[in-house]
This record gives C-alpha cells, structure tokens and sequence, in this order.
C-alpha cells in the first residue's frame, strides 16, 4: 500500500498550508455573503431575523391572491404539424461541428424544433466524442448579441436587397478597374464552400482568397514541403505508437484535433486486469515550457525553456541518428532530463514510435520529420497520403496581406468567419489600414473587432442553421444540415457570395449539386438521391479510398535546418521568457463569448473567468511574486496586466499566458475578461510563433483575486482519495496500488466494507452506475460542458467562482504528487517543480450508504430502487445539512436564482438564451441543493421506450451526458444488473483488480467505481526509510 | 384543553352551568363549516317537489348524462329545452322514450316523430340502464330546477361548469370568515344582552350580593359570566379557538391553492367533445397523436381538424374560426385545462401505452362533456394514490417479466405500480 501515503495535493495552497485555505477546508461553504457585498443582489441573503414575520404575512397574502385565479396558460397547437415532428419527443440531426479548422461530427437533439445538445456522432471513424468547445458550440446558436440582420456602416435597418444591389455594383466596378479583392478565411473544412469561392473568383478574377489560422501550423505543412515536397498537414495515429515524445504539442489539449489524438492515445493508455486483460501500454515523454493537459499526462515530462525547443529537437534527433544510422547534424546539443531515456525508447519501439512538435518553425518540423523517417514512423504512426485538412493558413500569405492592405494595393476585403484584428499579432496595424480600404464586407455574426471596421456587415448565421460539408481528413466527408429554421434575417455567406457572383443562391441546391458531381463518384454508385439521403441521415462518407499509409522517403535539407535551428535558439538564457498558449475552453477566443465555456475551469491551473501570468515557485521567488499579484508583462512595447499564478511544472523562467482573452467586440460574456496576448506573438522566419522570447515583468503592486475551483471543495483531509501505480506493479498485482483499509475489530482486522450499520439495498430491476478509468481521463473538461447543456446548470460568474459557488454537477479534480514521503520536504520541493498530475472527474457517487440522505430533514434525498441517489428539489427547504454531510462535495447550492436575473446576465437572463435550457430537466431555483442525477430523466426514456416496445433496455441504449461526451471513453454507465452490460464486464474484470470506491474506509458504497491510474514509469529504487513508512 | 380550575368552592355550583353555555359556544364555532357544507345540497332537497323522486340524485345523473343536449329551461342546446317536460308527458312515456327513443319514434308516436323531425333527424342517446326511480330523479330535478333557473337564466351556458366545485376544496375563505364574524358578533350581542339584564336586574334587586345565592338567578348568573370572561384560562382557550379555526380555514384554503378541479374555461373554438368522441365516436387517438408516443397527448394541430372538416360543416361558424386560424397563419391558442406544475413530470405512453389505462381513468367522461373540464384533481396525493392501488399492465411485456417473477417469489400480493419504484421521487421529479 505504498502509494497511499503518496502526498497528494491540490494546489500550492494546500502544500503551504496557506491560511485562507485551512480555514476554507475546514468549513463546508466559504464565507456567507456579507449584505455590503451582496446589497444590490437579490433580497433573502440579508434577510434579518424581524424581517420575518413581513415576509411570511405577505406569503400568505400572495398565497390567497394566488388562490383567487389561476394563471390561464394556453396550449398552442402546430397550424400545420410537419411530419415526423411530435412535440415532446426529440429528434436528431446528424451535422458537422467545422469552426476555423475544429472538427467534430455531431448529433444534434432537438425539441419542438429547436436544438437543444449535441452528442458525438458514433457512426464517424475520425472524430471521437465532443471537444468541451463542440458542445459549448450550442450555446452560441443562442447568443443574444448577433446582429439581427445586414448593417451598413451603423444603419441596421438596412435590407438585404439594398446591400445586395451596392455590394454587387461596388464589386464590379472594382474588379472592372483590375482592383485586387481578398477574401480572408481561417481554414475553411468545406469543398463546397471553396467551390463557392472558385465561382466568385471566376466571376471577379482579380480575386485570391488568403487563409490563415489563429493558432497556426503553418510551418508543419512547409517543414512536410521541404521534406517530401507535399504541403500537407499528415494523419497521425497515436493509437498505433508504443513511444510517443510530445515536444511543446499539447495533442490531448489543443494541438490540431486533440478529439482524435486522445481516442487514439487513450487506446493505448487502456488496460484490462483480466487474465487475457491489456498488460501493454505506451509510454509518453513531454518536453515543454508551461504544465499543459498533454504533459499532465505524461509518464516522464521534462520542462524546457522555449529558446531551447529547438536544441531539444536536435539533440533528440543526433541521439537517435547515432544509433540508428541517419545524417548527422550540427545543431549544438543540450542536455535535458529524460531526454537520453526518450530516444532510447524511441529505438528501441521503431516502427511504433511518433514524434510530434507544435513549434511552428520549419526548420525545427523538419528536424521532427527526419526523426519521424528514422524511426519508421511513416506509413505506421504517421500517413502522408490521407492528409488532414484542420490548418491550412497559410502565415506567409497573411503577412502578405497585411502589407498589401498597408500599402493601400486592396480594393475590396470579403471577410469570411475570420478576426485577425483580434487574433493576428499585426491586428492593430490592419485595424489602422483597413478603414481605408475602399469595399469591405463581413459574414461575422457580430459586429467583432474587425467586423466592425467593414463597410457592411452580411451577418451569416450559426452553423446549426446552415447547411454546408466538410473534408477533414482527405477522402471522409461529412454533412452540415440546418437543425432550426433561420433565428434572425440572416444569410449564409456561401449564398451571399453566389448572389454577388450572380447565380443561383440556393446553397443546399449547389452542395447537393456538388456532391453529384464530386463526391458521389467516390462512393459505391447506385442512385444518388438514395446516396444523399444516406449521407444525410449518417453525417458522415468515407470514400472506398481508404489509402494505405506508405512509407515516405525523407528528403528535406537537414543540414540547411540544423543550421537554422543553431542560429534561432540557445542552450541557456537568463532572462524571463514567454509562452503563449491556448486555453483549453475558450481555444483562440472566436468563440470566447460564451459563458460556458469562460466558467469551465482551465484544466491544468483550473481557473476561469480570466487568463493569467504562469510561473514557477522558483521563479516568482526570484521576482518577489505571489499568488494574484498583478504583473505588468512587457516585450518590445506591448504590455498587458495580468495576475500570477504560481503553476507547478512550469519551467523556471518562462511565463505562460494563454490566448483567447482580452475581447473588446465579442459581448457580455466576453469583453473585458483577461487581456489579449495576441501581439505578443512574434515571426521566426515569416511564421507565426508563440514563444516569442524574453519579456520583462514587474509589479504592479495591485492584487486580483483568481476564479480557481481546485481547492474549493475539501475531500475532508482524507489519505486514500487517489489510487495509483506504475506498470511494472500492475503486471505483477492488478491490485497494485490498492488502498484496502482494514478496521481492527475484536474479531480481528476486516476489510472496512464489511463493517457496516445499514442494511443495504436491493434492486430488483436495474442497478444503474458507473466505472471511471482514471488511466484514459485526460482532464480535457468536455463532460462538464456537455453536464452543463444537458442539465440546464447554470452560469454564476466571476465572483461566484472566486465565493467557491460554482455550480457544476461534474469537476474535475487535479492533483499533483510526488514520489517523495510526506516527511521528505526536500523532495517536496523538488515535486513542486514538476510534479506528477492526475485527473479525477468527480460527481455525485450515489452511495448506497448515503450520508447525505440521513441527514436531511425533509427527505428530499431519497434513496431510489434503481441505485441512484434522488435529490428532489420542491421538497428542498434549504438547510444544507446534505452537502455538510457529503464525504465527496459534490452537492450544489443555489444561493441565488440565476435565471432572469440581471446581475447573473448569461443565457439564462434572455429569452434567446433560454432556448437552449432542456425541457425534460428542472430549473431549480434559489434556494435548493442539487447534484448529479446520474442523468435520470434518459434513463426514464430509455426505460420507457423499452416498455413500449415491450423489451428490456439493451446496454448502451441509453448513456449519461458526461460519458457520451468523452472521447476516451473513460466513463463507463450502465446497468450493473445486466450481466451482458460493459460496465458489469468490466467491473468482473477489474474487482480483483484496479476497481476502487473512493474513500472505501468510510464504507459508503458508491454506484460509482474508479479504476487505479497506472503510470508507465520504470520504478526507481526508492530511499529504505521512505519504504519504512508505507 | 388545558384549563386550569382555580375557582372557589363558593362558585363550583356554577361551574355546571358556564361549562354547558361554554360548550354550546364551542360546538356553534366547530359546526359553521359543516353548516357551509350542507347549505347546497340541503336548500336544492328542500326545494324539492313533494311528489317527484330524487332530486339530489336525479341532479348528478342529468349533469353527467342529459346536460350536454339539454337545457332545464326551455332554451335548445342540440335536443330540445325540457322545461315543463313532466307536464306535457305522462311518466311512462318519458321513461320508455328515454330508455329507448327511437322505439317510441318507431311506433309512430306523432309527438315523438314530430320531435325528431323537428331537430333534423338527431337520435338521442339511449339509456337503457336507468331505472324508474333514476328518470323520476332526473324529472323531479328539472322541475325543480326549472324553477330556480328561471331569474338566472340570462346568466345562463354555466350550469355544467359549476358542477365540480362542490367535492373539491370546501367553501371560499371568504365565506368562512363571514360566517366566523356572524358568529362573533352574535356572542358579541349576547354577551351585550346578558350584561343588560344583569345590571337591570341589579337595579331591581339592589345591591345584596353577599346574600347571592341559587334564588337571585340572574345576578349569579351576570356575576358568574363576569368571572368566566375575566378568567385568563377561558379567554386563552376562546382565543386559541379562534386560532386554531382561522389556521384551518387558511390550511384548507393552502391546499387548494392550484387545485383546479372542475375546471372548464370557454375555449377559443365550442368544440364539443361530446360529439365528436360521444355520438361521432371518434378514437382519442385520432385527434390526440401523441397519447401512445410521448410525454404530451397532443393538441391537435388545425390540419387534422381539416381532415374532416374540409368537406363537413364549413359553414358553420366555428369551423370558420379554424379556416380564419390557417389563412392568417395564426395558430388557434386553446386554454390549457390540466395544467400541472413544471416541477412534474408526466408521461402520456407510459399511463396509457404502457399501463393501458383508459382515457377516462383520469380525463373522466370526456365523451360526454361538452365543454373540456377537468375531473380529477391532479394533486401529487391522486397520483401517488393510484399508483398504490394499481396493478401493474405487465402482460405481454418482456420488461416486467423478471420484476414479475420475483414479486411472486416474495409476495402473494399483485404487483403494484408502488412495489416497483412508482412512488420514488425522481420517477416524476427531476
């Protein structure tokens, strides 16, 4: 039981034993709102004693003037009802999630027409489950500051025949005097919609359409030019690799389609404790500045500097080339933990082995590529010949474009779902030079940065109301259908542009008509409308092509590289260097303006509401910094202002902030929330890069507090909450790692779940639960988004957050650990450094011994028949005893109502955003406790259609909206009492082995069961003493 | 109730006689209600003509089963207004042509036939079930009604709706409070009126109280009456009475807050539910899709209204309403009638696929109502009531087939809605 007395911790705070945090864990709910604070909130919060009796007189007399009359409601029929559309009961809509790159193939729910939660579509073979931004994607369906129709200048009145009519006369005339237009795109996923563009261009020749991506990898596909002379961005199948070494590519996070690369990676991650059970898994090394999710998953992850990025590269590549035969290279080398151990494992797993950078330079992607091609890797972990289409900017022909607009050669600037004022680093210098651009025109929703510097604006609508396709990987289609009819007087800007190059605008028609043409030749023949119809109701084709990845033969100029890897980076600096990152939820900040995903805490640091300054403890020593200390962060004349965080892992002399913040024209939810870094962003050669070398930070000497959920709700002190081992350990003992507490009785020691005051629970028809693989949960946060839209779980905000009321029926919980003892304080200190992560999600457990349900005054915490823990929120008076009483502080307090109240100002304060809330699920209101309902309401459906069809329910009928989101599958639901269930299979398997309840000694007996984390680590021989106390 | 007796020998005599006044007074407070509750069935009984049968009973058998066509003035509502009835027709006529009108029409009856013609050809539903004493019920209450329908008439189309309120809440608070201050004021009076003729009597008799004794009864009786009103324990004992009567009138009138029993608002569209599902027969289903699907019976929507009415009856003018409702694009906004509250959920296919209950389980008799009403009270104390006492529909349904099984390994008992989880919050919270 060694690892048991493995010193887990939440945050700094806890290993300091900082003040606010003892007194924070030693009380259930942080300080109750003080009336000063909360004077302009809602009343009840200062409810005085006297006030009493005021009160309950006039709840009596509202009661008795409510008797008089009931409110008359009405019940509004369909005048027409459209076939296959039954109020009450839900359809779906297979679609496409395609936003700047961002991939998902999706079902969309719908309820009386509207869509109302998007799940991942099972039927596609590249994305797997939903990002937390793919499920969040719904809310902006409902965002309340789209503009409403077309806007010229400031005139919103103005009508689309009027801006047609001058749009199309302006282009002509432009493109009549050979005036250059551009049109400026991200990466557009959609053959049709370039089709379109082809059609525009051939109708307005003087035309060229310039993409580029915020987040760029741009260098991956010239580094692929260079060295195989194709210019494409390759597959890679991480599922296929025993040794993966991830350098500055947070692939599980944000790095390209980290969907597909987790799925992939979390196969091999999986284990089995069965006989025939997996006993393999790969081994993953992380070389980077900041603690990103990829690193926290690690099994050996070595913080660099950015400026040594490159060296890494090179060093890892002559250590391998030495051994296995490639070119020798000059770059000099540098010596970094872990990294001779990498390249060993990298030889020794050839042919399974993938190296994977995100530095955008090329010189440092050709190094990876020469890498990649000694180890094999092509044609196995890496296919060159099903390019991927997610990036396709291009960084140069931006940079051109800028410097075209500054010079005054543009005539005409169609923008196309892009930002780059906001998102660009030289957005300030479009932003001086646009205006004077003599037509400009935007698709935005919204009268963004850039958006707002147009001449016109022709509002395109969501992509849940349009139709479209898209070409993720080259050859697998997929389908954009509208799932609601047009919310607002908006047009699709495929239709826009048809209209102005004067044909037929009917944008279904021409993708219809294009899949004729294009795609339908792919498939397998027959009648085309059988074939439409198919690929409609799938979302999804893949073409019969499905190339077998072949070996590509390295032919890049790796000498030319090396030199240029010499010349750009450095063993050492001394100075504080910068690292700008994405942030899981809010990504590069087009969709920042959604409160779902600003409250989704960051996975790593889990702040929200905010970007922050990251830096080691060492580092905010050097500089005199503390925990929320206001920083000025300077480089070449830009400056922002942000909080620090002191993040474990980070590496000593770099600061990480994170993009996607700092909004000016988004709205509510968005403006003003954290700084935008975007100019920080500097070029190595042309390209876009984030490590743009030393700033210099000083105190401001003002002070921010930090929306950080971690520490805030305490697992009461307990030892045993995590459980974990290394590989080694499970092959010998699947127990390995187990913590199984024993009780000293007068009969002897037994086990702590068989002592016991309760008689349990007997059901008879289903036992609903879940098992939770901590080794496939790579903390990403996506089920607690698609918890949130299923669950109507409201936003509370900043401050909310910061006063520990965030609402989320899921969390997950990160720990950092280190093998070092408790007692070991200088090997805490080294942990801190880098320490070991671990996720945990963290719902209601649904103990059959339930503490919560004993305590509660009024029984509105039941115990159901079914294994689930009832919480009922009419019945709830409020006392909180239960969430008192919750060992894992999964209960959640409404303090305040968060619908239609203006100061919590998100989706539920407008009727728009209200569309969005599910109409089978309450909407609790201030006052009441609620938690996880292990997703009640679909397993009554699920019920329900199996009685009606007079059959039991089969497994996997009906899923929890966490473990639907999840694209590792990391959660398993089902029913414990149907033997042929996954999760009774799996429970079999791993009973005897990684299966654990949390907080066993306390005997609960959860519904829900966790399986161990096992690392991939060779085991180091530990000190005799630290042994002694295990 | 804990009055303590703290009098003295002297006035023990007396005890007697104050408790009797003290306990009429009481037994006056408790009855107001009950007197409230009879005042309806009683007055209409006493109204009742001597020689007929039944009123009280006739008067539910003709809501339930004649008021949908016929008015007890002589107003037409689909059969002729049947004022005065009993007058024009012997008994034994009546009885059979209820029972079986078109008999009567068969033998050439020339009333009868002229009737029938009269009201183009409608058959009047027969009701071979109703014994003698039920049709001179029903007779003996239209007369009477008749009678006291007459002045209101104008107010008139209510009747039908009035009906449900009677088994619902009790009566309007309102009503309680005046009757609690009537009766106030009239121990008030009394208490007035003894005072009176105590001090008048004082005035007769002079001032001998010392020689007080069982000859001078009014004084004893004033000086008596006197102490028990400055008794603390008696006043307390009034006062927490009083109390006690108020927070039940409030409790009673709490619990019918939303009960909305008996229910019946004017709809946009007269649509009768008593044609179309009564004497048209039409299944539920037809109208009503959603009932074997989902959660919501469905309203229909105005297209399946057209599958009929597109060729019959356009003229009339509520059918014109629903033309008027498509060609403008405007949906017809009914009056929700079974309203219940967000926090519940309830699900139409699992009552009436899965369960197999019958529509009028709940809705009642809808095929005999003419205007839509709501028949049960929809309280979670109904719901949770039938799920105690039903059997569970497990016939034929693969589902239940292991519940089933080791119910009847347990229990000889059938297995009840409540044995498998049908009184658990979250079946209907969540």
């Amino acid at each position: 039981m060694e690892n048991t007395n493995k010193r887990y911790w939440r945050g700094l705070e806890e290993l300091r034993n900082d003040e606010k945090f003892v007194k924070d864990a030693a009380s259930e709910f942080a300080a109750e709102p003080t009336e000063s604070q909360y004077e302009s909130l809602i009343d009840g919060v200062g409810t005085h004693r006297r006030d009493f009796l005021k009160v309950l007189g006039f709840g009596m007399a509202a009661v008795s003037l409510a008797a008089c009359e009931a409110p008359v409601k009405k019940a509004i029929p369909y005048i027409n009802k459209p076939e296959g559309e039954f109020p009450t009961i839900a359809n779906w809509y297979a679609t496409t999630y395609a936003e700047n790159g961002d991939y998902a193939s999706i079902l969309v729910k719908t309820r009386e027409g509207r869509p109302v939660k998007i799940e991942p579509n099972s039927l596609s073979k590249i994305s797997a489950g939903t990002s937390a931004r793919a499920q969040a994607s719904l809310l902006g369906l409902y965002d309340n500051e789209k503009l409403r129709g077309p806007k010229k200048g400031e005139d919103t009145k103005v009508s689309w025949e009027t801006v047609d009519k001058e749009i199309t006369q302006q282009l002509t005339q432009i493109a009549g005097n050979g005036g250059a237009i551009r049109i400026l795109s991200q990466t557009i996923l959609s053959p049709s919609t370039k089709s379109v563009i082809a059609d525009f261009t051939s109708k307005y020749p003087t035309t060229t359409h310039v993409v580029y991506d915020a987040n760029s990898s741009s260098a991956i596909l010239k580094g692929n030019e260079i060295s195989f002379g194709k210019a494409v961005l390759p597959s890679y199948d991480f599922g296929k690799a025993k040794v993966i070494v991830g350098i500055e590519a947070d692939f599980l996070g944000t790095w390209i389609t980290p969907d597909t690369y987790s799925k992939q990676y979390g196969e091999t991650r999986a284990l089995g404790s069965g006989k025939d059970g997996k006993k393999e898994m790969s081994r993953h090394y992380q070389f980077e500045a900041g603690l990103s999710v990829t690193g926290s998953n690690a099994d050996y992850r070595s913080a660099i500097k950015p400026s040594q990025v490159g060296l890494v590269v090179g060093s890892l590549y002559k250590k391998v080339a030495a051994k296995l035969g490639g070119a020798s290279i000059s770059a000099p080398s540098i010596e970094i933990p872990n990294l001779d151990k990498a390249a060993n494992d990298l030889i020794a797993a050839k042919g399974q082995a993938l190296v994977v950078s995100g530095v955008n330079d090329p010189a440092v992607q050709v190094v990876v590529n020469a890498l990649n091609s000694l180890l094999g890797s092509y044609g196995t972990t890496i296919n060159l010949d099903k390019p991927a289409n997610y990036r396709q900017g291009s960084d140069i022909a931006m940079n051109q474009f800028i410097d075209d607009v500054k010079g005054g050669k543009i005539a005409g600037v169609i923008l196309l779902g892009a930002n780059p004022v906001y998102d660009h680093p030289r957005g300030s210098e479009l932003a001086a030079a646009l205006p004077k651009v003599q037509f400009s025109v935007s698709f935005n929703d919204r009268a963004d940065e850039t958006s707002s510097l147009m001449k016109y604006i022709c509002p395109a609508p969501h992509y849940l109301e349009s139709w479209n396709d898209a070409e993720p990987l080259a050859g697998s289609f997929s389908l954009v259908q509208p799932t609601i009819s047009h919310i607002f007087s908006t047009r699709q800007a495929q239709e826009s542009l048809l209209k102005w190059a004067g044909q037929p605008s009917d944008y279904h028609e021409y993708v219809k008509a294009y899949w004729r043409k294009n795609i339908f030749s792919l498939g397998a023949g027959g009648d085309f409308e059988a074939f439409w119809v198919k690929s409609l109701h799938d979302g999804v084709f893949d073409s019969n092509s499905t190339a077998i990845a072949s070996g590509a033969t390295f032919a890049g100029d790796i000498n030319a590289a090396s030199a240029s890897i010499a010349k750009t980076y450095k063993a050492a600096s001394t100075g504080i260097e910068l690292v700008l990152f994405e942030n899981v939820g809010i990504g590069n900040g087009a969709t920042a303006n959604n409160p779902w995903l600003q409250e989704l805490p960051e996975p790593v640091t889990k702040a929200c509401w905010d970007n922050h300054a990251c830096v080691s403890q060492k580092t905010a020593t050097d500089l005199g910094l503390a925990q929320g200390d206001v920083v000025k962060v300077e480089s070449k004349g830009k400056s922002v202002e942000v909080p620090v965080i002191i993040q474990p892992g980070q590496a000593n002399g770099t600061v990480s902030i994170a993009i996607g913040f700092g909004r000016e024209k988004a709205g509510k939810s968005a403006n003003g929330v954290g700084k935008n870094v975007y100019p920080f962003a500097t070029s190595i050669g042309g390209y876009l890069s984030f490590l743009p070398g030393e700033v210099v930070i000083s105190k401001t000497g003002d002070t921010r507090e930090i929306a950080q959920t971690q520490t805030h709700n305490t697992v009461m002190n307990r030892k045993s909450v995590l459980q974990e081992t290394v590989l080694s350990h499970f092959q010998k003992d699947p127990q390995a790692g187990r913590f199984i507490p024993k009780i000293p009785t007068s009969e002897g020691t037994v086990d702590a779940t068989d002592l016991t005051l309760w008689n349990g629970h007997k059901y008879k028809n289903h036992s609903w639960g879940m098992v939770i693989d901590l080794n496939t949960c790579f903390g990403c946060g996506a089920c607690v988004v698609s918890c949130q839209a299923e669950n109507n779980v409201p936003v509370v905000g900043r401050q909310e957050v910061i006063n520990s009321r965030e609402m989320h029926w899921i969390r997950i919980d990160r720990y950092y650990s280190s093998d070092a003892d408790v007692e070991d304080l200088r090997g805490l200190e080294i942990a801190s450094e880098n320490p070991e992560v671990t996720f945990q999600p963290m719902l209601c457990q649904h103990c059959n011994n339930a503490p919560c349900e004993t305590v509660c005054p009024v029984l509105a915490t039941t115990h159901s028949s079914e294994g689930l823990n009832q919480m009922t929120y009419n019945r709830c008076v409020g006392t909180r005893y239960c969430a008192n009483n919750c060992p894992y502080k999964v209960r959640r307090f409404n303090w305040f109502k968060y619908f239609d109240n203006d100061n919590f100002d998100y989706n539920f304060n407008n009727d728009l955003g209200k569309m969005v809330i599910n109409p089978d699920v309450t909407v609790r209101s201030r006052g009441v406790i609620e938690k996880c309902s292990m997703c009640v309401h679909r397993i009554q459906e699920a019920k329900l259609t199996a009685k009606k069809e007079r059959r039991r329910i089969v497994d996997g009928e009906v899923n929890v909206a966490c473990a639907s989101a999840c694209s590792t599958g990391a959660i398993t639901f089902g029913d414990m009492n149907d033997p042929e269930s996954r999760i009774s299979k799996i429970l079999e398997e791993e009973r005897e082995g990684r299966a654990f309840h949390m907080l066993e000694e306390i005997n609960v007996r959860p519904q829900l069961s966790y399986l161990t984390k096992v690392r991939n680590k060779d085991v180091t021989a530990k000190p005799a003493e630290a042994k002694e106390h295990a | 109730m804990n009055i303590s007796f703290r009098m003295n020998a002297e006035f023990r005599s007396y005890l007697s006689y104050s408790r009797i006044l003290f306990t009429i007074a009481v037994a006056l407070l408790l009855n107001v209600q009950n007197l409230a509750f009879a005042q309806d069935s009683t007055a209409t009984a006493a109204a009742a003509p001597a020689g007929g049968g039944d009123a009280a009973k006739g008067e539910t058998l003709f809501k339930n089963n004649c008021a949908q066509c016929h008015a007890v003035t002589d107003e037409r509502v689909v059969g002729p207004g049947l004022k005065g009835v009993s007058s024009r027709h012997d008994f034994a006529w009546l009885a059979k042509w209820v029972r079986n009108s078109q008999a009567v029409i068969a033998s050439g009856d020339p009333y009868a036939v002229k009737i029938y013609n009269e009201y183009s050809k409608a058959q009047m539903t027969s009701f071979p079930n109703l014994s003698d004493d039920d049709i001179k019920g029903i007779f003996a209450y239209v007369d009477q009604a008749a009678t006291a329908a007459a002045p209101a008439a104008a107010a008139g189309g209510g009747a039908v709706a009035a009906g449900g309120d009677a088994q619902g809440g009790g009566p309007s608070d309102l009503f309680v409070i005046v009757l609690v201050a009537l009766v106030l004021v009239m121990i008030l009076v009394l208490g007035v009126l003894l005072v009176i003729v105590s001090l008048l009597s004082k005035a007769v008799n002079g001032d001998e109280s010392e020689v007080a004794g069982k000859k001078d009864f009014m004084t004893n009786l004033s000086n008596s009456l006197k102490r028990i009103s400055m008794d603390p324990a008696i006043r307390s004992a009034t006062l927490w009475i009083f109390v006690l009567l108020v927070l039940k009138a409030t409790l009673d009138g709490a619990y019918s807050v939303g009960v909305q029993q008996g229910y019946a608002p004017k709809q946009p569209i007269s649509f009768s539910h008593k044609l179309h599902a009564g004497e048209y027969k039409i299944d539920c289903n037809y109208c009503h899709t959603g009932v074997n699907r989902g959660k919501s019976a469905h309203i229909p929507s105005a297209n399946i209204c057209m599958n009929c009415h597109g060729v019959i009856k356009k003229e009339s003018p509520e059918i014109q309403k629903i033309y008027t409702s498509i060609e403008n694009n405007q949906p017809i906004e009914w009056v929700r009638v079974h309203n219940l509250p967000d926090l519940a959920y309830f699900n139409h296919a699992q009552h009436v696929n899965v369960g197999g209950l019958e529509c009028q389980s709940c809705h009642g008799e809808v095929e005999k109502m003419e205007v839509i009403q709501q028949r049960s009270s929809l309280t979670m104390g109904w719901c949770i009531d039938c799920h105690r006492k039903t059997e569970v529909n497990t016939k034929d349904n693969q589902y239940y087939d292991k519940l089933v099984q080791l119910h009847a390994s347990e229990s000889k008992e059938a297995l009840k809605v409540a044995d498998i989880g049908g009184l658990e919050c979250s079946k209907c919270h969540y």
